[in-house]
């Protein structure tokens, strides 16, 4: 029989910090850092000392394949000048950094530190594509890769399966791609700030301005439709059901709960995390859901003592338009196989009942594969504290909101909980 | 059958010599494609050999147009995508796999629940062999 968890003790967020995200010639990993460093810094209402962080946990997935260089704890607790202090990598694939939050959450809740520094980075632009994608696909499990699987081919697998079982088609992945690119001109820090009708009437614009044949798209489903704009990656993942490659870093300060007064009256509370492993598609029992995030969601709603419904606002991992479908379902927010008619009533709009990926999501806001886990909680951060600007969800008493990240073919999969009180 | 571990490379030992071999738990008989050693099941270690028939259905798949440079050397491009797939055997398990003989630029002519069969897919040759496991429509 397993005890009911519980963290020995309660852990807060004073601050958060995101670099910009998208494909930078002339940043790299310490440059990011660096920015979103700063931005936490002068994040924390009152002020740190940054001589106060006793611990560094570092998300990280591949730079050793993307840029040569690996062991990036220390070079990054060398750069914001915490040496010699302790300085710990964290490796879970896409969902690395969400590691690194788990873990300096452990090491507070045990009454080891007072204060750490939980962050993520990743370099992924300095390579070609076909070089980027076989450095994601090092999280594939073995005989996938074998099998020639990438990971569009992963979630292009998982679509066919769920289109046959439930009933979606092409056209409702769309609708997620659309509503992504709806939310991401409001987030400053996105790599394509730009909606899709925004993109279809630049590109006629182009068309008349050179005198070349106009094309005759009426909306945003009919440019999304045309192979030359929007060609396969890996049926039925196209182009535009992908997330890009992306370079950036995030960051997170967490306190025991009981000094988090000293640097803000506004803190949030970590009330649920969890964390699960998968096996990859051929050993699945179903391939239309991941067990590992539906055990991470278990474990975090125990913690916490909330259910689906009492989740107000969520970032989930959408490296695919289909990923965006099917977590919704596996997190309890909407029935097995009803994720796509959620999607299409508008529920997970910003201005929806349960609005997911507010900040664009890794489609639109961009996916520095190990940043990604703190900088969906970044975004959690600025919904419940009020600070998402133009992008703030229309949710009167906003208090709790969630982060579902995801490695590999659901090979590590976390789900965590924040809560402003 | 034979006294070689229930192992990754004994897997692909016996994809060189077209045998598709899994491991069968001795305690609560539970199957496993590519052979486990531990079984997930039962926790049980003893462990026998099971040659698979190479018949089954296909369950999953994708036409895959960017692929690694692995694939780019033999052949496949954005205008000649390679199909992957997840294959149910009738053996009741389920394996990645190569999908063969298909059209990867027309994939609603690609159905769910098509009928397959095991297709070896040789690689390199003596001691460079490598072998694949594929499935094509039976």
């Amino acid at each position: 029989m397993q005890r009911k968890r519980k963290l020995g003790r309660g852990v807060a967020v004073v601050g958060a910090g995101m670099s910009q995200f998208g494909m930078f010639k002339d940043k790299n990993s310490k440059d990011l850092f660096a920015e979103a460093f700063n931005e936490m810094l002068s994040s924390v209402d009152k002020g740190v000392d940054p001589e106060d962080i006793e611990a560094l946990y570092l998300g990280n997935f591949t730079n050793d394949f993307f840029i040569h260089q690996a062991h990036w704890g220390p070079i990054i607790s060398d750069l914001i000048g915490h040496t010699p202090k302790p300085a710990t990598r964290t490796e879970g694939a896409c969902a690395s950094s969400a590691l690194a939050l788990r873990e300096g959450v452990f090491a507070i809740a045990s009454g080891f530190y007072d204060m750490v520094l939980v962050g993520g980075v990743e370099e992924m632009s300095k390579l070609p594509v076909e070089k980027v994608t076989e450095g994601l696909a090092l999280a594939t499990v073995p005989y996938e890769m074998e099998a020639g699987f990438t990971f569009p081919g992963v979630f292009g697998a998982i679509a066919t399966a769920y289109f046959e079982r439930y009933g979606a088609t092409r056209e409702h992945l769309m609708n997620v791609t659309i509503k992504s690119h709806n939310n991401a001109p409001l987030n400053p820090k996105a790599q394509f700030k730009v909606s899709i009708r925004d993109i279809m009437n630049s590109r006629i614009k182009r068309a008349k301005d050179k005198g070349e044949a106009v094309p005759a798209w009426r909306d945003e489903k009919e440019f999304l439709r045309d192979p030359v704009v929007n060609p396969v990656v890996a049926w039925p993942m196209h182009l535009y059901d992908c997330c890009p490659i992306s370079d950036g870093a995030s960051c997170m300060l967490l306190v025991a709960e009981e000094i988090a007064e000293n640097f803000t009256d506004d803190p949030l509370h970590v009330i649920g995390i969890g964390q699960g492993s998968g096996r990859g598609l051929h050993a699945a029992d179903d391939i239309t859901y991941f067990e590992a995030t539906r055990y991470a969601a278990k474990e975090a709603y125990e913690l916490s003592g909330l259910k689906p419904e009492d989740i107000q606002i969520a970032e989930v991992h959408d490296c695919f338009s289909m990923a965006e479908i099917i977590h919704p379902e596996d997190l309890g927010f909407f029935k097995p196989g009803e994720g796509y008619k959620a999607v299409e009533e508008g529920l997970t709009a910003l201005d929806g009942s349960k609005p997911i990926n507010t900040s664009g999501g890794l489609k639109c806001k961009g996916h520095p594969v190990g940043a990604t886990g703190i900088a969906q909680l970044y975004e959690i951060w600025r919904q419940l504290r009020g600070e998402a600007g133009e992008r703030q969800v229309p949710i009167k008493d906003l208090r709790v909101g969630a982060a579902h990240n995801l490695g590999g073919t659901g090979g590590t999969c976390t789900f965590t909980i924040l809560e402003r009180r | 059958m034979e006294a070689r571990p229930f192992s990754d490379i004994t897997y692909r030992q016996f994809l060189n010599e077209e045998k598709l071999m899994g491991s069968k738990c001795r305690k609560c008989g539970a199957l496993f494609l590519p052979p486990r050693p531990i079984c997930i099941k039962c926790h049980g270690t003893q462990m026998e050999w099971a040659e698979m028939k190479g018949k089954g259905k296909l369950v999953a798949f994708t036409c895959i147009a960017v692929g690694p440079p692995s694939m780019i050397e033999e052949g496949y491009d954005r205008k000649h995508p390679y199909v992957s797939g997840v294959v149910e055997l009738e053996e009741g398990t389920a394996i990645d796999a190569r999908i063969e003989e298909v059209d990867g630029n027309n994939p609603e002519s690609i159905e769910i629940g098509m009928p397959l069969a095991v297709k070896f897919l040789h690689r390199g040759e003596g001691e460079n062999l490598r072998t694949y496991l594929g499935f094509r429509p039976s």
